[in-house]
């Protein structure tokens, strides 16, 4: 609704969108031409997903679709009709930070904090197909990710451990 | 950046997916992985009045293969292929593409299918069928045809396909028992466009090159099939001279510009390294297979 009053007065057709965001059911009307990346950030207010570079290469605004990493920038809230989206607010549960943001936390995983919400959802979806990856399976995993302090050395680290972290979980 | 305002259709079939085309008589688009085609939009670039999109239509995801060749649907992804084992051997050249398009996310939404319709100058897998020798099925209300990759590209972003069609899938020709190749790309970047790109099969017929497909990314106004290097090896052994004298013909046909990604001196010298590159690759598959 926040961008409502900027629009010209043209007709416009809507379609009814049902998605599961972390969890929680929504149900909006939105133009097919609206993002996924604006639908979470305007229509829910979930503004833990962040629009980058806005044409598909830096990787700021992934979230997981169905499990997936996608760059909504990139996808149409049409799109996810009647699927799941998890994007940054849904990694704490709770009190409890996930794996992973513990992990960027203890590792300095971050600088400016802009790329964090990709890069951690990115890890997620990485360390659920391959518990244990190398530096090399990290790097590659995250190569659509773009970090602009350069702190691709802590992130890769903060993979690590938050795959130590989950590998002991699942031991004890 | 918003698109242009469009209508959104999810037909759950063919027809209706076609009946839709016809409808806006040139002014749809059909929307696969998205992964160029949004971004087009949101640039401004493209304004079709309406997108159909094929993700709600069922059966189009299928990579198996089929009668010695491959069939790749309209909805298989590139990560799809990049997790293929259908995609070593004899189809090595699509497998070593397809960790090599764009970058991983986007490989998780783009589509080969998708790719080639897009008819990006730069794109890879045009490069790909065009040496391994491929067909699409294009499908409109009218009926089915068969479009053999040779034919597709017209220009930069221009194919043979009309508007009302839909291309639901490919055919990757059979290779025969005895085949390898290989893709090598030189990026700048993970998800930039390549410099160069190669395009490398071979098809072996009694230790001797049956036929070879070589292919270039990046160094035309379209993917460009070095037919002339294709034509000296036919028939030939794969030895040393063989895949110099190729790599020498390839490199001549290639058609590259000086722009930010280098001279075109370098790229055509680029062109003929991988292609040298690509075909040793290929001939050691020969000996190991």
């Amino acid at each position: 609704m926040a961008d409502t009053a900027i629009e010209p007065m043209a007709a416009r057709t809507t379609r009814a969108v049902s998605v599961t965001v972390n969890g929680e059911a929504h149900a909006a009307e939105v133009e097919p031409r609206l993002l996924l990346v604006h639908f979470l950030r305007q229509t829910l207010g979930l503004t833990g997903t962040h629009s980058g570079c806005d044409t598909t290469h830096c990787g700021a605004c992934t979230v997981l679709l169905d499990g997936v990493p996608v760059k909504s920038c990139t996808v149409l809230a049409v799109q996810a009709d009647g699927r799941e989206i998890m994007t940054v607010e849904g990694l704490q549960q709770g009190a409890e930070l996930h794996p992973i943001q513990v992990a960027f936390r203890e590792e300095h995983g971050l600088q400016c904090g802009f790329c964090t919400p990709g890069m951690m959802l990115t890890s997620v979806a990485l360390l659920q197909e391959n518990p244990d990856p190398t530096d090399e399976e990290i790097r590659w995993a995250l190569s659509g990710n773009i970090c602009r302090c350069t702190g691709y050395q802590n992130i890769v680290k903060a993979v690590h451990h938050a795959a130590a972290a989950q590998a002991n979980e699942g031991g004890s | 950046m918003y698109p242009a305002r469009f209508e959104y259709f999810a037909p759950t079939t063919l027809e209706e997916a076609c009946e839709l085309l016809d409808r806006f008589d040139g002014e749809a688009k059909v929307l696969a992985g998205g992964q160029s085609l949004i971004p087009l939009m949101k640039l401004r670039f493209a304004a079709p009045q309406a997108l159909v999109d094929l993700n709600t239509v069922a059966g189009l995801d299928t990579l198996a293969e089929e009668n010695g060749g491959l069939h790749i649907g309209a909805l298989v992804r590139h990560k799809t292929c990049e997790r293929s084992e259908l995609l070593g051997a004899r189809f090595g050249t699509l497998g070593a593409a397809a960790p090599q398009i764009s970058d991983p996310i986007v490989r998780n939404l783009g589509t080969v299918c998708g790719s080639l319709a897009h008819a990006d100058p730069q794109g890879d897998w045009g490069s790909v069928m065009l040496a391994v020798g491929a067909d699409l099925e294009a499908r409109s209300s009218a009926g089915t045809r068969t479009i053999p990759i040779e034919e597709l590209f017209q220009g930069p972003f221009t194919t043979s396909l009309q508007e009302n069609e839909v291309i639901t899938g490919l055919r990757v020709r059979d290779p025969g028992p005895k085949a390898a190749g290989t893709y090598l790309k030189l990026e700048r970047k993970v998800g930039d466009y390549a410099t160069v790109g190669a395009a490398i099969h071979v098809s072996f017929d009694n230790g001797t090159v049956g036929r070879a497909g070589i292919a270039l990314t990046g160094v035309g106004p379209a993917n460009l099939k070095a037919t002339a290097a294709e034509d000296a090896l036919a028939g030939r052994e794969l030895d040393d001279d063989a895949i110099v004298e190729a790599a020498r013909l390839a490199a001549e046909a290639a058609e590259p510009q000086d722009d930010v990604r280098g001279s075109a001196e370098y790229k055509r010298s680029v062109a003929r390294v991988f292609v040298e590159r690509g075909l040793r690759a290929a001939a050691e598959g020969r000996s190991d297979g």
